[in-house]
Formats: structure tokens, C-alpha cells, sequence
């Protein structure tokens, strides 16, 4: 089949919104993408920058995931926590990953936050916030620590403290009461977890663990399940199922192992493996 | 009249096709239900109060409200009280519609002034006054016709304690940390914490500390709020409703802010 | 009221009376005693309004209702009922039976046909020949009695846990073999307590506590096990007659 000589732009097709927004106006609406409740901070300290996150990923009111990680990898000393679509935030995060890991090896420098930054929003405006992926970025380079939220649509933050996600609320009123400018190490984790936690016991899409990840000039320090407040209680009974308890229909035996005898025809003929 | 034929006998508000009978692109409209068209009387907010905040100590309960009401995003008046006593036991807090907060104020006084009349040796006690008040916001409701206020109820009376919600749709919950509005999302996770547990053994200075701590993040962060606000004290000694306290600010940390993203300069 | 707006054309943004208050309740009736359950977290949204509420209710000595659904209007028709049982008392000098009162609810129900009370009721209770009974009802009023039944926000995830362990759906027993007709306080007790713990662990809106109502029949053999248990609480006055035990847990918070 010739393809058709018109012009196609790169990305995503719209051709079929109109379709659908009318489809929708009609009562069928699109099956909903799963998206996470979540909550993910970032705070500024003396020697760099603290990152935190909860673990639970959400289906609508359904725990899809009690200890997902929402601290992802970007550079040795860049990472990025995501909110909202977790297939966007997982698959934007690699992709810029990737071209942040190719962006230095062009340069023979270690990359800065800001181009992790940049990529990222330019990314998200290209794609009009289709691309759900509500993030904090946060690193340290060469002209120091940096810490970024980054909306769906592409517009960015940078200050000294940060929160997204549903929990955010709860999470920034820990921030507000409790942020201090050039805190120490402990104390700037301890303001993180307090954070979280916030946003795990008082927002219902947030819960589970504490994921921290402490990044320095030369150390990137990731805590994962730093806190555990919310073990699983015992059962009060096991549920052991009798050998026999499900009913069949059709008994059919068969042997896995396969017994093979293999029988040289010939000589000569075998392939030339040398 | 529907001068549709294929409308007639099929429900007036039905949104799906539920026998499949047309195409989608061809299927008819039906109008809106004659009743919703015909009556219109559901309202919106208009001059608003944002968030009351209240908690339980030692001594009693501290609720604290701030001195705005917006008109939209205009800081329309400055200087309003959203803490009421009713009675000698009651305070209550609220946000949401201002002229139906004070249309309750009202009602409330009027049931304060014929009990007082009976003379029968009986006040009401806070949690009389948040049953009066959630029969009046549930009855409101399902005539459609809603008071459109989120309000707290505090008091002490015959040494317990008193702490209670109501909002527009009737419903109603206690809890030894209560806040409406955006003080649900940003002040309760403080309160929660700084409160449960120690409702018996918090002293009057820290329960207040609590309270500004929370009142001055709301400032922060909530844009329909005000660095003005007004702290109730209710005790086994009585109500008090102070005069309105200015919050302390900090905005050191804006200095070492540059743009939003790769500026430096 | 979903489903009553029109969505093909541009609607006024109007009052909605209804809101959903999260949590989950469940019952299991046994030969001579009912366990009426639900847990004490009422949300909206993704906030929670308090950590304690309860939704399940003694209304006699012989019955407990648990309702779920929208809170303002569970209080009110709780409100209702034990009104109209009140009524009762007074014309009668007795109690309502339990399958009465599963009558009476059904009209009450029914009678708001056309503004329901967004609410799901399960009553459980003793039936006047001592068996221990549950009767579950929709929002407006239709109603069956059965042996075990979980409605709210986690009702799809503990029904099918409950079919499977109290009617051993999907299980065959061993040759020679059949399973119970009702299965004892000291088995269904722990099945509650793990239907809970299990849905607070998978759905959002449940957690924070557990309130365990047991309704034990007069002279009921269960009596002997329930007095031994962690934090139990005993309602009634008199030993004598039907007899209501609480029993309250902590669940999670997040």
C-alpha cells in the first residue's frame, strides 16, 4: 500500500478527538488511564537535597501497589519523584534518563539538573499535558543543589521546598511550619519523613512506606522504605486449602521430560560446525 | 408538549439508550426534566468565609476563624466575625456563605431568647445546639434549598467536652481535631498531630501555640485566607471570643529565589 | 444524582444533595447468634472527615443495624427507625421482632422511592425462634434474609472472600464429607476480623477501627467464647434474653 503524501507530524495523533469527544457527549466515554494518588517532596538543605515519596500506587480506591517506587533514577546525582499517569511518570522519567546519560557522554561532563529540567518540560508542553506526569526534580551539579516541580503541562517551579501529588497539601504544611534555610543532614531527613507521613496518614491516595533519597556534591544516598509504618497485621486464621478442594472436570497426565534418542543417518552429513 | 413521537413514553431525562433503538449520531434529545427547568432555586455561594479551625485541651475547646469574607477572589470585607456564642456553653464556627451564616445567627438567637423565656432551669449545651443546627442544614438540604455553610460546634458543659462538624448536606462528624475547608487539607494533618492523644494534658498556651502555628499556614498557603483572625476559648468557666491578632510573617526565603527554572540573574 | 442529569447538553452547575462516606459493614448470621460489623472511618473524597464514627447501631436487644452509603442520611434514617421502634414499645409493652423490623425498613425505604436515602442497611439480629438472622436491603427498600452479607466500599472485595468461606462456594468437600450449615462463633469472629484487616489493606476508604456487634440468642452456646475475648463489652443489662457484646479493634491509618 503507498502511503499517502500528506504531511504527519510527529507524536501524538489527534485525529480521533473530535470523534471521541462526541462519543463521550453521547454517554460512551474512554476507559480512564490508571493514575496514583500519591504523595512526593523535595526540600533544600545545607549540603544538598532530600527527596521523599510514599509507595502506594492507586487504581480509583483500589491499592494497585503497597511499596511501588516513586523515586526515580535520572543521573547518578539527578532523581525525579513522580505523580500522577504512573505509566507517564515511569516512561518519561527513562526517556530522559537515557538522554541525560547520552547528553554527558556527548559533553564529557557530569549534566546539571536544569537540563534535566528543560528536557523535561519541553517534553510535556510538546505533548499539551497528555503526557500526565506531575514531577520533582531535584539534584546536585556543578553550580550547586537544585530542586524543580514540574506540572503536566510543562510550566515549572524552583524553590527551596516542594511538595506534589494529593498529599501535597498535607505535606506542605509541614513543609510551611517546619522548613528552616541551611538545616543539617538529619534534621532535613527528619522534615521529609514528617512530610510523608503527613500525607500517608491524612490523605487517603498516600499511604504504606517512606522512600527518602539524600543526594550531595559527591554521594547519592537512596533510603528505600526508610520508614515502615504500616506493617501488615497477622491473620487471625490460615487459609489452607484441602488437596482436592477444587473440582474437575477431566483428569490428563503427561510426562514434561521428553525423552529424545538421537540416531546419526549417514556419515558426512552432519553441519559444519567448525 | 414533546412533539417528538419517538420520545413519547420513554423517560424525559434518559441519557443512554438503553434498547439501542437509533444510530448514535441520530438518536433524539431529550429536554431537560420539566422539574429542574421550571424550579430554580439552588444557589451558589457568594460572599464566603474560608476555613475554621478548632481543638480539644485540657481546659476545653479553642476554635479560631479568620476576619476576611471574599466576594469571589476579591478580599470583599475585612473585618467579619465568624465565631458566634450561642448561649453560655457554645461557640460555632463558619465558613461558606456568610448571609446564611448570619441568617443561622438568627435562628439561633431566637431559640436562645425563648428557652431563656421558659425559665425551666435547663440551657442548651453544645451538643444540643449542633443537633438543632444539623436537623435545620439536613432539613434544608432535602428541599434542595441548602444552607451553604461547613460549620464547627464548641462548648463545655457539665464538665465534658464538645467538638462536632455540620455542613450543607447534613452531615455530621466529631473528632477531637476539627477544620472546614482548605483547612481540612492543610491545617488538620497538624492538628492531628500536635492534638491526638494529648486532648487532656495540652495547657492553654500550647493548645494556642497549635492554633496559631496552623491559622499562620493557612495564611501561607490558603489564597481566600487572612493574617487576621479571631481564637475562641470555651472552658467550664464560660465562653471567650478574643479580639481580632495579627499573624507574624516570614518571607526571608523569597530573597534567594530567581525565576523558575535556568535563570540565575 | 448520577444518571438523572441529562449529559447531551450543556447543564447549570446544580446543588447534589448526595455524597459517599466510604467505609464497609458486613454481617454473618450463625444457628443462634448474629455478628453485625463495620469499620469507623467516614471520608469524602480523598480526606478523612474523622477516625471514629460509627455505622453500626443497636437498635434492641435483639437487633443492630449497620448502614453505609451517605452518612447524613444513615444518621437520619437510623434516627427513623429507632423512632418508630420507640413507637412500638409504647403501643406494644414489647420489642419489634427482628423480621418486622426488616419489613418496616423495607417501607420506610420505599416510601422515599423518588428522593432515596442513599444508603445500604444490613439488619442482623435473633428471630423470634432463636435463630440468628441477616437481612440486607438496597437504598430503596428491596430486601432478603441470608446468612452472611457485606455491602459499601469494599463489598467487591469481601462478598466473594465471604461466599467462599461461609458457603464454601467453589470448594469441594472431602469424600464422604459435606460442610456446615453454620459455622460457630469461635470461626466466624476471625473471619470478620481478617475480611477487615484484608480491606483496609486493598481499599482506601477503609481502616482506622473496627466495631464487632454480637448478638448471642438466649442460652446461646456461644456464650462461654465470647466472654474471654480482647476488649469485648457487654451491652445488655441482664443476663436474661437475647444478649449484645462489642467488640472493638484498631486497623490501620493510612
Amino acid at each position: 500500500m503507498a502511503a499517502p503524501n500528506v504531511y504527519r507530524p510527529t507524536g501524538f495523533d489527534f485525529t480521533n478527538e473530535l470523534r471521541n469527544n462526541f462519543l463521550t457527549q453521547k454517554g460512551l466515554p474512554l476507559p480512564k488511564a490508571t493514575s496514583t494518588g500519591t504523595t512526593i517532596v523535595g526540600c533544600l538543605f545545607k549540603d544538598g537535597i532530600v527527596l521523599g515519596a510514599d509507595t502506594r500506587a492507586t487504581e480509583g480506591p483500589i491499592v494497585a501497589d503497597k511499596n511501588c517506587e516513586k523515586i526515580h533514577y535520572i543521573t547518578e546525582s539527578i532523581r525525579c519523584c513522580g505523580a500522577g499517569t504512573a505509566a507517564d511518570t515511569e516512561f518519561t522519567t527513562a526517556l530522559i534518563s537515557s538522554n541525560m546519560e547520552l547528553h554527558a557522554l556527548q559533553t564529557g561532563r557530569k549534566p546539571r539538573v536544569v537540563t534535566a529540567m528543560t528536557m523535561l518540560k519541553q517534553m510535556l508542553f510538546r505533548y499539551q499535558g497528555h503526557v500526565g506526569a506531575a514531577l520533582v526534580l531535584g539534584g546536585v551539579d556543578a553550580t550547586g543543589p537544585h530542586l524543580f516541580t514540574i506540572h503536566p503541562h510543562g510550566s515549572t517551579d524552583k524553590l527551596p521546598y516542594v511538595t506534589m501529588g494529593s498529599g501535597s497539601l498535607a505535606a506542605m504544611a509541614v513543609f510551611e511550619s517546619g522548613w528552616k534555610p541551611n538545616m543539617e543532614r538529619e534534621e532535613a531527613l527528619r522534615l521529609v519523613k514528617a512530610a510523608i507521613a503527613a500525607g500517608i496518614f491524612n490523605d487517603l491516595g498516600s499511604g504504606s512506606n517512606i522512600d527518602a533519597c539524600i543526594i550531595t556534591e559527591n554521594n547519592t544516598e537512596m533510603l528505600r522504605n526508610v520508614e515502615m509504618p504500616n506493617q501488615r497485621v497477622q491473620k487471625e486464621r490460615d487459609y489452607k486449602f484441602r488437596r482436592g478442594t477444587t473440582a474437575w472436570k477431566k483428569e490428563d497426565v503427561r510426562k514434561f521430560v521428553v525423552d529424545e534418542q538421537t540416531t546419526l543417518i549417514g556419515g558426512g552429513d552432519e553441519m559444519d560446525t567448525s | 408538549m414533546d412533539h417528538f413521537p419517538t420520545n413519547w413514553g420513554r423517560p424525559r431525562n434518559d441519557a443512554i439508550d438503553a434498547y439501542g433503538t437509533y444510530p448514535i449520531h441520530s438518536r433524539p434529545k431529550n429536554d431537560q426534566d420539566a422539574f429542574s427547568a421550571g424550579v430554580q432555586r439552588t444557589q451558589q455561594p457568594i460572599v464566603t468565609g474560608t476555613s475554621v479551625l478548632a481543638i480539644k485541651y485540657k481546659d476545653g475547646i479553642m476554635m479560631a476563624a479568620d476576619n476576611l469574607a471574599s466576594y469571589g477572589s476579591l478580599a470583599r470585607f475585612k473585618d467579619v466575625r465568624r465565631l458566634h456564642p450561642v448561649g453560655d456553653h457554645t461557640v460555632i464556627g463558619a465558613g461558606g456563605d456568610m448571609s446564611d451564616f448570619q441568617y443561622l445567627q438568627t435562628i439561633l438567637d431566637e431559640l436562645t431568647i425563648s428557652e431563656f423565656t421558659a425559665q425551666d432551669g435547663h440551657s442548651l449545651g453544645p451538643a444540643e445546639i449542633h443537633e438543632y443546627l444539623a436537623q435545620v442544614m439536613y432539613a434544608r438540604r432535602s428541599k434542595m434549598n441548602p444552607l451553604w455553610n461547613s460549620i464547627l460546634v464548641g462548648g463545655v458543659k457539665d464538665g465534658k467536652k464538645f467538638l462536632s462538624y455540620v455542613d450543607l448536606l447534613g452531615t455530621t462528624y466529631s473528632a477531637s481535631t476539627l477544620a472546614t475547608g482548605y483547612g481540612g487539607h492543610i491545617a488538620q494533618p497538624l492538628l492531628r498531630e500536635a492534638v491526638e492523644g494529648r486532648e487532656d494534658t495540652l495547657t492553654e498556651e500550647q493548645a494556642l501555640a497549635i492554633i496559631e502555628n496552623s491559622m499562620r499556614v493557612l495564611f501561607y498557603r490558603d489564597a481566600r485566607s487572612l493574617n487576621k483572625y479571631q481564637v475562641a476559648t470555651i472552658t467550664a468557666a464560660g465562653v471567650s471570643i478574643s479580639e481580632s491578632k495579627h499573624l507574624e510573617t516570614s518571607w526571608s526565603f523569597a530573597e534567594g529565589i530567581r525565576g523558575y527554572g535556568a535563570q540565575t540573574q | 444524582m448520577p444518571g438523572m442529569v441529562s449529559t447531551s447538553q450543556p447543564t447549570q452547575q446544580s446543588f447534589n444533595p448526595y455524597t459517599e462516606n466510604g467505609g464497609t459493614i458486613l454481617a454473618i448470621a450463625g444457628a443462634d447468634f448474629s455478628v453485625i460489623a463495620g469499620d469507623t472511618r467516614q471520608s469524602e473524597g480523598y480526606s478523612i472527615q474523622t477516625r471514629y464514627a460509627p455505622k453500626v447501631f443497636r437498635l434492641t436487644d435483639k437487633a443492630v443495624l449497620a448502614v453505609n452509603g451517605f452518612a447524613a442520611d444513615g444518621n437520619m434514617f437510623v434516627k427513623k427507625v429507632r423512632q418508630r421502634l420507640e413507637w412500638y414499645r409504647h403501643a406494644h409493652a414489647k420489642d419489634m421482632p427482628i423480621r418486622a423490623i426488616a419489613r418496616l425498613i423495607q417501607t420506610m425505604l420505599y416510601a422515599r422511592r423518588f428522593f432515596p436515602y442513599y444508603v445500604y442497611n444490613i439488619l442482623g439480629g435473633i428471630e423470634e425462634d432463636g435463630t440468628g438472622a441477616v437481612y440486607s436491603f438496597d437504598p430503596v427498600g428491596s430486601y432478603e434474609r441470608e446468612a452472611c452479607r457485606a455491602a459499601g466500599a469494599a463489598q467487591s472485595l469481601v462478598q466473594p472472600f465471604l461466599d467462599n468461606q461461609i458457603y464454601f462456594k467453589n470448594q469441594t468437600p472431602a469424600p464422604g464429607t459435606s460442610f456446615p450449615k453454620h459455622l460457630p462463633l469461635s470461626t466466624v469472629l476471625p473471619l470478620v476480623i481478617d475480611s477487615f484487616t484484608s480491606a483496609t489493606e486493598r481499599h482506601i476508604e477503609v481502616g482506622d477501627g473496627l466495631e464487632i456487634y454480637v448478638v448471642l440468642a438466649k442460652g446461646s452456646t456461644s456464650l462461654q467464647g465470647i466472654t474471654s475475648i480482647r476488649g469485648v463489652q457487654e451491652l445488655t443489662a441482664t443476663s436474661e434474653g437475647e444478649r449484645v457484646f462489642v467488640i472493638r479493634r484498631d486497623l490501620k491509618k493510612d
